[in-house]
C-alpha cells in the first residue's frame, strides 16, 4: 500500500494469571523479562519501521495485560512509540488504579479497552477471572475521573451457567455506566483450553440458548442508542464524535496493519506474518539486532478480496459489488436476496438484520473458494 | 475316462458348517493340493468370500480317488444364490449333506437338500465338527435322517477341521453316488453350469460333459444363442487349470472360448459340436429374475464413469446383476440395480466400494411389483418412484420363509412375522428343543431391516431362509418425502397401507434429527399423493456467526469460513436445501420393532 500501514498492534503478553477460556499469547510468569520484552518491542519497531507511513492513524496496545506493565515501563514504552490520532490500551480491571489512570492519560492514551466480561460473581469465577464486579466498577470509575473519555467494556454471553436474566442483568450494568464502545463476544470455547476440558459438555448443550442471547444483545443496544457496527461491536452514538474503533475498522476494510511482539500478526506489502510465540527465541534475536522468527504467508489477490469480502460483510457499511466480482458467487447471492438476508442496490449489498446475524455461513457461501467451481 | 470310474458331486451346507473346510481336506487328502500349498479353503478364491465364509462362484475340481475320478462341484451356500446352486446341481448326480453336530439342521439346509431332492440326487448326509465338545452327533443324527427319510447310522460323523472320517466321505462318494450315464456315441452335448470371465482370455465356460466328447480345437456352438467358437483350450481344474486334449460324456471341465463378450455364452446353455450338432439342447435352467432392488450413487457425483465401469465388469462375473442407468433428482445420476436378494446386494455393494474404491450411496431397497394400471396396461416397476398413479392393482412377491429356532423364540417369531403381515403355514418340532416354522410373508416387508430383528429377538439363534412363492394383489400405497416441499424421489417408499401412517411418521422425525438447520424453515413431510400424513420442522438457525475478528484472527477464519463451505460441498442439494448424505440412510435405520 502506497505510503505504508497506517495501523499499529503492540502486543504486551504478560497476565497475572491466565484466565481458563483463553487461547491468546500470554505469559504468566517471565515478569522479570518486562524490561528486556519493552527494549525488543522497541528494536523490533525500528526494524520494520520502513513499513509504517510517517503519520499513524491509531496505535492499540493489547495483550495479555498491558497495564500489568510497570506504570514507568508503561509510560516509556507508550512514549517511544508513534504518534497516533487513536492510542487504545487494553486494561484488566483489577490494574486500573488512579495513578495507572493518570499515566495512561498523560502518556497520551485517548481510548481505553476494559476486560469486564460479565458483572456476576459466579460467572466471573467460572470464567477464571481475578476481578470481582466491584473491581469493574471502580476501574470504570476511576478511568472516567481521569479523563478518558472513550471507554469500551468487553462482555462475554454464553459462559456456562449465563441465563438469559444474568445476561439482561450484564447489558444493564454495562449500559448503566454508559460506555463509548460495547465489543460482545460469545465464549469461543477453543479445543485445548482448559474451559472447554472443564465445560465441554455444557457447551455443546447451550447452542440454541446462544441464538437468544446474541439476539438480546443485538436488541438491547441497539434500542439503546448503540449503532451494531461490527458482529461483535457496538458504537455509542453520539452527533459529531464517531465512536467506532478506528483501529479494528482497519482491519475490517482490509488495511495494512504492523503487530510487534510475541505472537503478534502483520500483514502489509501482499503478506502476513506471525511472530513465533516463544519469549526467549523474540528476545534472542531482537537482542542479536535480527528479526524475531516468524511464519509468513503470501496474500495473493484472490485471496485479499475474500478477506475483503469476510471481513467486509461483518460490518453495517455496504459493499461495493463490482470490486469483489471476481470472487463472489453471484447464485448464493441472489438466494440471499430471495431470502431477505442479503439487499442489493445501486451497485451495492448490504447485509440485513437477519444477514447479519447469519453472517459466518453467508459469506462462507458468497465467497468463491479456490478450488469452487460456482454453481450454475 | 471310463464313466463308471466317474463321480460327480457337490457339498451343500448352512453357511459356517463346513462345507469349505470339508472340500479342502478333500482336497489334501486325494493330493490334489500338496499339503505345503494349502491355502486355507482353496476354493473359495474371491478376498470378499474368504472373509465372509462364503461362497459366491461355482467352482469344479477334479481328483483322484482309489482309482476313481471324483468332480467337486463346489456351490454357494447362501439362499440368495440358490440358482446357483441348482445350477451347479444338475450338473451332478449327488451331493454331500454337510450338517454341524452341534448346531443341528438350519434352514439353508433345508433349502439346499430340497433343492438336492428336486434334482434327483443322491444325498449323501455328513454330521460335521464332532471334535466340539458341545457336538451332539446321536440328536443330529436322527435329525438329519428324519429329514431324509434315512436310518440314523447311516449319517457319517466327521471333523473336517482334524480330517477324522473323510476318508469314509470320499468312500461313500463312489459307494452310494452313481456314475454317469451318458451316451457316448450320439453327437456331443455339454452344460455350461458356469462362467467366469478373463481379461486376456476371454469367456471360460464351466461344463459338464452330458453325452458324446469335445476336442481341442474343434468348433463349437452354444445352442440357444447360436454363438460359434473353437475353444483355444479345453481341461480341468486339478485345482489349477490344467489342459486335456479330450473332455468325454460323464466329465467335468472348462473350455477357454476366446470369446470377449459375456453376453455371447449364456449359462444353461447347451453346447455342441458344429460338426455333428445335437438334435435338441438339454433343459436349460429357469431364468432367474431379481427381486431386490436398490439405487446405488456414487457419493461424489463425478465417479458416476468409474462407477458404471465397476458394474459392467462385476456383471461379467455376475450374470444376475442388473443395472440400469437411474436420475434422481436428489442423488443425481447412478443407476437401478436388482439384486437376487439382500446378501447378493450387500455382496455388490461391498466389492464396488472394495475392489473399485468407489463411495456409495445406496437407498433403500425395495422388491419388483407388478402393476396393472386402469388402462388395462401391465408393467413391472423396481423403482417406488415409477410407481404409476393409475393403478388398478398391484401385485408384490411373496415367500415363503423357513425360520428355524429354539423353543423359547417361537413366540417373538411368530409376533414379528405377524407384524409384517405374515400368514402361518405351519409348524414342526425337528427335536425337543428346535422347532421349524413357515410362514408366507411379503418379500417387500423383509427387505429392510426383517433379518436383523430376527437375530435380535432370538439373540442370534434363529436362522431363516426363503424362496418365492409368487405374487399376490397387495393394498399397497406409495409414501413420498417432501422436503422443504420438494419431494425427494429417493426417499419414496411402497407401504402397505395399514403401515403407511406409522412409518411416515417415523422416517420424518428420523429426517428431522439428520438435516441439519438451513437459513430458512425447511417443513419435511410425508404424503400419499396430495394427502400429508405427517410433518415435522427444521427451525432456521438464527445465528451463525464468527465472534471475533481482529488483525491475528484473519487468516484462521478465512479458513475456517472455506472449511465450512467445503463441508456443504458434501450435501445434496434438495431444491435449495442442503441434506447431508447420511439422511438417505434414515429409512434404512428405522427401527420399526421398537415402538
Amino acid at each position: 500500500m502506497t505510503g505504508g500501514a497506517t495501523h499499529l498492534y503492540v502486543h504486551i503478553p504478560f497476565c497475572a494469571s491466565r484466565c481458563d477460556y483463553c487461547d491468546f499469547v500470554s505469559l504468566t510468569d517471565h515478569l522479570d523479562q518486562r524490561k528486556r520484552y519493552v527494549d525488543a518491542l522497541l528494536t523490533e519497531l525500528e526494524l520494520e519501521r520502513e513499513l509504517l507511513a510517517s503519520e499513524l492513524d491509531t496505535v492499540y496496545l493489547g495483550g495479555g495485560t498491558p497495564t500489568l506493565l510497570e506504570p514507568e515501563l508503561l509510560r516509556a514504552l507508550l512514549e517511544r512509540l508513534p504518534a497516533a490520532h487513536e492510542l487504545t490500551v487494553e486494561a484488566n480491571p483489577e490494574t486500573v488504579t488512579p495513578g495507572l489512570a493518570e499515566a495512561l492519560v498523560e502518556a497520551g492514551v485517548n481510548r481505553v479497552s476494559l476486560g469486564a466480561q460479565s458483572f456476576q460473581p459466579h460467572l466471573l469465577d467460572a470464567l477464571g477471572r481475578r476481578a470481582g464486579p466491584s473491581d469493574i466498577r471502580r476501574a470504570i470509575e476511576t478511568l472516567g475521573e481521569a479523563g478518558i473519555d472513550n471507554l469500551s467494556l468487553d462482555l462475554l454471553y454464553g459462559i456456562p451457567g449465563q441465563s438469559r436474566r444474568d445476561l439482561g442483568a450484564d447489558l444493564d450494568e454495562a449500559l448503566a455506566s454508559g460506555p463509548e464502545h460495547l465489543s460482545c463476544y460469545e465464549l469461543e470455547a477453543k479445543p485445548g483450553t482448559r474451559f472447554s476440558h472443564d465445560h465441554g459438555a455444557d457447551l455443546l448443550e447451550q447452542a440454541e440458548v446462544l441464538e437468544d442471547h446474541l439476539e438480546l444483545v443485538v436488541e438491547r443496544l441497539s434500542a439503546s442508542g448503540y449503532r451494531w457496527y461490527e458482529t461483535a461491536n457496538f458504537a455509542r452514538i453520539e452527533p459529531g464524535r464517531d465512536l467506532r474503533s478506528v483501529h479494528n475498522l482497519g482491519y475490517w476494510r482490509g488495511h495494512d496493519y504492523l503487530g510487534l511482539g510475541i505472537g503478534a500478526v502483520s500483514t502489509a506489502a501482499d503478506r502476513r506474518w506471525r511472530n513465533a510465540p516463544s519469549l526467549s527465541r523474540y528476545l534472542a534475536a531482537l537482542e542479536r539486532g535480527e528479526k524475531p522468527p516468524r511464519e509468513t504467508e503470501a496474500l495473493d489477490e484472490a485471496t485479499k478480496l475474500r478477506e475483503r469480502l469476510m471481513l467486509g460483510l461483518r460490518l453495517d457499511e455496504p459493499l461495493a459489488i463490482a470490486e469483489l466480482e471476481s470472487v463472489l458467487d453471484r447464485s448464493a447471492l441472489e438466494r440471499f436476496v430471495d431470502l431477505g438476508l442479503v439487499a442489493v442496490e445501486g451497485g451495492l449489498m448490504t447485509l440485513s438484520r437477519r444477514g447479519r446475524l447469519l453472517g459466518g455461513a453467508v459469506s462462507s457461501d458468497l465467497i468463491v473458494w479456490s478450488e469452487d467451481s460456482v454453481a450454475a | 475316462m471310463d464313466q463308471n470310474k466317474i463321480r460327480n458331486f457337490s457339498i451343500i451346507a448352512h453357511i459356517d458348517h463346513g462345507k469349505s473346510t470339508l472340500a479342502d481336506r478333500i482336497l489334501e487328502l486325494t493330493h490334489a493340493v500338496a499339503k505345503r500349498d494349502m491355502r486355507e479353503q482353496v476354493l473359495d478364491s474371491m478376498e470378499l468370500e474368504r472373509e465372509r465364509g462364503i461362497t459366491i462362484k461355482a467352482q469344479a475340481v477334479r481328483v483322484q480317488w482309489k482309482g476313481h475320478e471324483l468332480n467337486l462341484i463346489d456351490t454357494p451356500g447362501h439362499v440368495d444364490f440358490s440358482y446357483e446352486v441348482s445350477r451347479s446341481l444338475q450338473a451332478c448326480e449327488g451331493a454331500l449333506l454337510v450338517v454341524d453336530a452341534a448346531q443341528g439342521i438350519e434352514a439353508q439346509t433345508l433349502a439346499n437338500a430340497y433343492l438336492a431332492i428336486e434334482n434327483d440326487l443322491e444325498i449323501v448326509p455328513v454330521l460335521n465338527k464332532i471334535d466340539l465338545p458341545q457336538a451332539d452327533p446321536e440328536g443330529t443324527a436322527i435329525e438329519v435322517a428324519h429329514l431324509l427319510g434315512d436310518q440314523p447310522e447311516h449319517v457319517l460323523a466327521i471333523s473336517a477341521k482334524t480330517g477324522q472320517g473323510v476318508e469314509a466321505v470320499l468312500d461313500a462318494v463312489i459307494e452310494k453316488i452313481h456314475a454317469p450315464s451318458g451316451d457316448l456315441t450320439t453327437p456331443a452335448r455339454a452344460l455350461v453350469f458356469d462362467s467366469s470371465y478373463d481379461q486376456y482370455r476371454g469367456v471360460v465356460a464351466f461344463v459338464r460333459m452330458i453325452d458324446g466328447s469335445f476336442s481341442r480345437r474343434q468348433a463349437l456352438k452354444a445352442m440357444a444363442l447360436g454363438t460359434e467358437f473353437e475353444p483355444e483350450e479345453i481341461g480341468f481344474f486339478g485345482p489349477g487349470m490344467t489342459p486335456v486334449e479330450t473332455l468325454g460324456a460323464g466329465e467335468v471341465g472348462y473350455l477357454v472360448t476366446g470369446l470377449k463378450d459375456v453376453a455371447r455364452l449364456r449359462v444353461g446353455d447347451t453346447i455342441t459340436t458344429v460338426a455333428e450338432p445335437a438334435a435338441a439342447p438339454l433343459p436349460g435352467y429357469k431364468e432367474v429374475k431379481p427381486m431386490v432392488f436398490a439405487g446405488l450413487f456414487p457419493t461424489d457425483s463425478d465417479a458416476y464413469p468409474e462407477l458404471r465401469e465397476a458394474l459392467e465388469k462385476l456383471k461379467l462375473n455376475d450374470a444376475a446383476l442388473l443395472y440400469e442407468p437411474e436420475t434422481s433428482q436428489a442423488l443425481g445420476f447412478g443407476f437401478r440395480c436388482g439384486f437376487l436378494g439382500l446378501l447378493h446386494m450387500e455382496i455388490v455393494r461391498e466389492r464396488l466400494e472394495r475392489e473399485f474404491d468407489l463411495d456409495l450411496l445406496v437407498t433403500a431397497p425395495n422388491v419388483a411389483y407388478r402393476v396393472k394400471t386402469q388402462a388395462g396396461a401391465e408393467l413391472e416397476v423396481h423403482n417406488p418412484a415409477e410407481m404409476p398413479d393409475d393403478r388398478d392393482e398391484v401385485l408384490e412377491p411373496y415367500i415363503k420363509a423357513t425360520v428355524i429356532v429354539p423353543k423359547d423364540f417361537v413366540g417373538s417369531v411368530m409376533e414379528l412375522c405377524n407384524d409384517r403381515r405374515g400368514r402361518f403355514d405351519h409348524m414342526e418340532y425337528l427335536s425337543e428343543q428346535r422347532v421349524m416354522l413357515i410362514y408366507e410373508l411379503p418379500l417387500g416387508e423383509i427387505v429392510l431391516d426383517f433379518y436383523d430383528q430376527l437375530k435380535s429377538r432370538t439373540r442370534g439363534y434363529a436362522s431363516f431362509d426363503y424362496d418365492l412363492s409368487g405374487f399376490r394383489p397387495g393394498d399397497l400405497v406409495r409414501v413420498d418425502i417432501l422436503v422443504g416441499g420438494e419431494p425427494v424421489d429417493a426417499l419414496s417408499l411402497i407401504l402397505h397401507k395399514d403401515r403407511a401412517y406409522d412409518t411416515g411418521r417415523l422416517l420424518v422425525e428420523r429426517l428431522r434429527k439428520e438435516i441439519p438447520r438451513q437459513m430458512f424453515d425447511v417443513p419435511i413431510q410425508a404424503a400419499i399423493g396430495s394427502r400429508v400424513i405427517a410433518r415435522e420442522t427444521v427451525k432456521a438457525k438464527r445465528k451463525d456467526v464468527i465472534a471475533k475478528c481482529y488483525g491475528g484472527d484473519i487468516s484462521r477464519k478465512r479458513k475456517l469460513l472455506e472449511k465450512q463451505k467445503k463441508g456443504k460441498k458434501r450435501m445434496k442439494q434438495v431444491g435449495s436445501v442442503e441434506v447431508p448424505q447420511e439422511a438417505f440412510l434414515a429409512v434404512l435405520k428405522l427401527d420399526r420393532g421398537k415402538k
